[in-house]
């Protein structure tokens, strides 16, 4: 199923980012993986916490790029919903 | 002349065994046979420089493991230092005493993962296999107050001759224990697995039906429970890529200190281990001879040299190797490209269709094993 506008996305127990200054990125931590985040899929989780919905981070991404929000709604919920399979996203 | 190398990446993963000692005595066990005893555990402080150095080397997770990791006292503490150097912590533990009554702590010393092995689903065979009694009753409370705590749980099972009907009642115990991940391994076989070999060879057609049930339930359960399948390798066409390559991505340090490529390493005799007593992880991941023996490809002949899949499997498993065609730079008798190939293949069928052994519990003490 994937992520409706109003659906609040969070990173469950046992998954979190790590700025690795070895690699020099960000990474995704989960059990027994480990994912590197380009530059948008950071900027993406990094606003996701557990309080705000999709839409509210979609508008917050339009807003810091100065895009409109129906541009960059598609790309984000493929993202959540490419982790989400990968069970390190859930709704 | 060697060919130019590609700069060496810095490794995803340690394997910490804390400790040999464990409560259960599974014939499976992947410690090795000659297991280390207590005094030449390596103490506190030499763990958590272990654990400082893999941090600025760029190690991602630390699986805390053993034998049983919690049967160290000091278990709190090392996976607090672990959690302030910023790695990822797993506990791969046996949910049996002193587990338990240590969980609290280690939940709030920064644990972030727990993985809990199970034996089979049924009490009575999970019991036999453990070589315990009511050590199944123990690990289903263990489960509970894993997920009561919030932490993460993935359930491990090894899979062999004496559960294999128990797929999926596995895969059932899981979903009921809100485990998010489930790994079903078939048996590796190395050291006590190799010994108990003709004990845990499964029946191929046994092997078809059980890897049909966990395909069938990734479907059925996709959003719910992730399942990792390891298949067995005497059935395969091709290795697995062991450890992901020699020397790739991940470092064994065993209870007294030695690093190693892979936890079964130290069943190949040429090879020589550099300890941290002596030598930083960093420069024993750089430099150490046994690290460089398989690392990459250049060690390989025939046929991985000129396979295409040679930077997939990097060659297989070197300790499968060894034991199955005597050289560990010989390439994996799980390849079909292997000329011990179709000896093994034999080799498993037979077994796998003969009255089966009583098991050789790992022990301490071989002779007492069974």
């Amino acid at each position: 199923m994937t992520f409706a506008d109003t659906d609040v996305p969070h990173l469950p127990a046992g998954v979190r980012l790590k700025s690795d200054a070895v690699r020099g990125t960000v990474m995704l931590l989960a059990p027994e993986r480990a994912f590197t985040l380009n530059p948008v899929a950071v900027k993406v989780l990094g606003l996701v916490d557990g309080e705000r919905s999709v839409g509210a981070i979609v508008a917050a991404l339009a807003q810091e790029f100065n895009a409109p929000p129906e541009a960059i709604a598609a790309d984000v919920i493929e993202l959540l919903d490419e982790l989400a399979r990968k069970r390190v996203v859930e709704r | 002349m060697s060919a130019e190398r590609p700069p060496l990446a810095p490794p995803i993963g340690l394997l910490a065994e804390l400790t040999h000692r464990c409560p259960l005595r599974c014939p499976y066990c992947s410690n090795p046979v000659e297991l280390e005893r207590r005094h030449g555990e390596l103490d506190t402080a030499s763990w958590q420089r272990v654990f400082d150095q893999a941090a600025q080397l760029g190690v991602l997770h630390v699986h805390l493991s053993g034998g049983e990791p919690t049967a160290r006292a000091d278990i709190a503490p090392l996976t607090g230092h672990c959690a302030r150097a910023g790695l990822y912590t797993n506990l791969i533990t046996s949910g049996v005493a002193p587990a338990g009554r240590r969980l609290p702590a280690l939940a709030d010393a920064g644990l972030d993962h727990v993985q809990l092995s199970l034996q089979a689903a049924d009490a009575a065979c999970a019991d036999r296999i453990a070589g315990r009694a009511g050590a199944h009753a123990e690990k289903l409370a263990f489960a509970a107050a894993v997920t009561q705590l919030g932490l993460p749980l993935t359930l491990n099972a090894v899979i062999h001759r004496g559960n294999i009907g128990e797929v999926e009642a596995l895969i059932a115990l899981a979903v009921e224990l809100g485990a998010r991940r489930l790994e079903i391994a078939h048996a590796q076989y190395y050291g006590w697995a190799l010994a108990n070999r003709a004990a845990l060879m499964p029946r191929r057609e046994d092997v078809s039906r059980s890897v049909a049930a966990v395909e069938a339930a990734r479907r059925r359960l996709a959003g719910t429970l992730v399942i990792d399948l390891v298949v067995p390798d005497y059935f395969a066409r091709h290795p697995k890529a062991c450890m992901g390559g020699w020397g790739r991505r991940l470092l064994n340090v065993t209870p007294s200190g030695e690093v190693m490529p892979c936890h079964a390493a130290a069943t190949i005799p040429e090879l020589t281990f550099w300890s941290v007593h002596d030598h930083s992880l960093g420069d024993i991941w750089r430099r150490s001879p046994a690290f460089e023996a398989f690392r990459g490809t250049g060690w390989m002949r025939e046929p991985c040299r000129s396979c295409d899949r040679r930077e997939q499997d990097w060659g297989g498993c070197r300790c499968q190797a060894l034991a199955l065609a005597g050289d560990a730079a010989a390439t994996d008798p799980a390849c079909v490209k292997s000329h011990d190939h179709d000896r093994v293949a034999a080799l498993a069928l037979a077994e796998a269709s003969a009255q089966m052994p009583p098991y050789h519990y790992r022990s301490f003490d071989r002779r007492s094993g069974a």
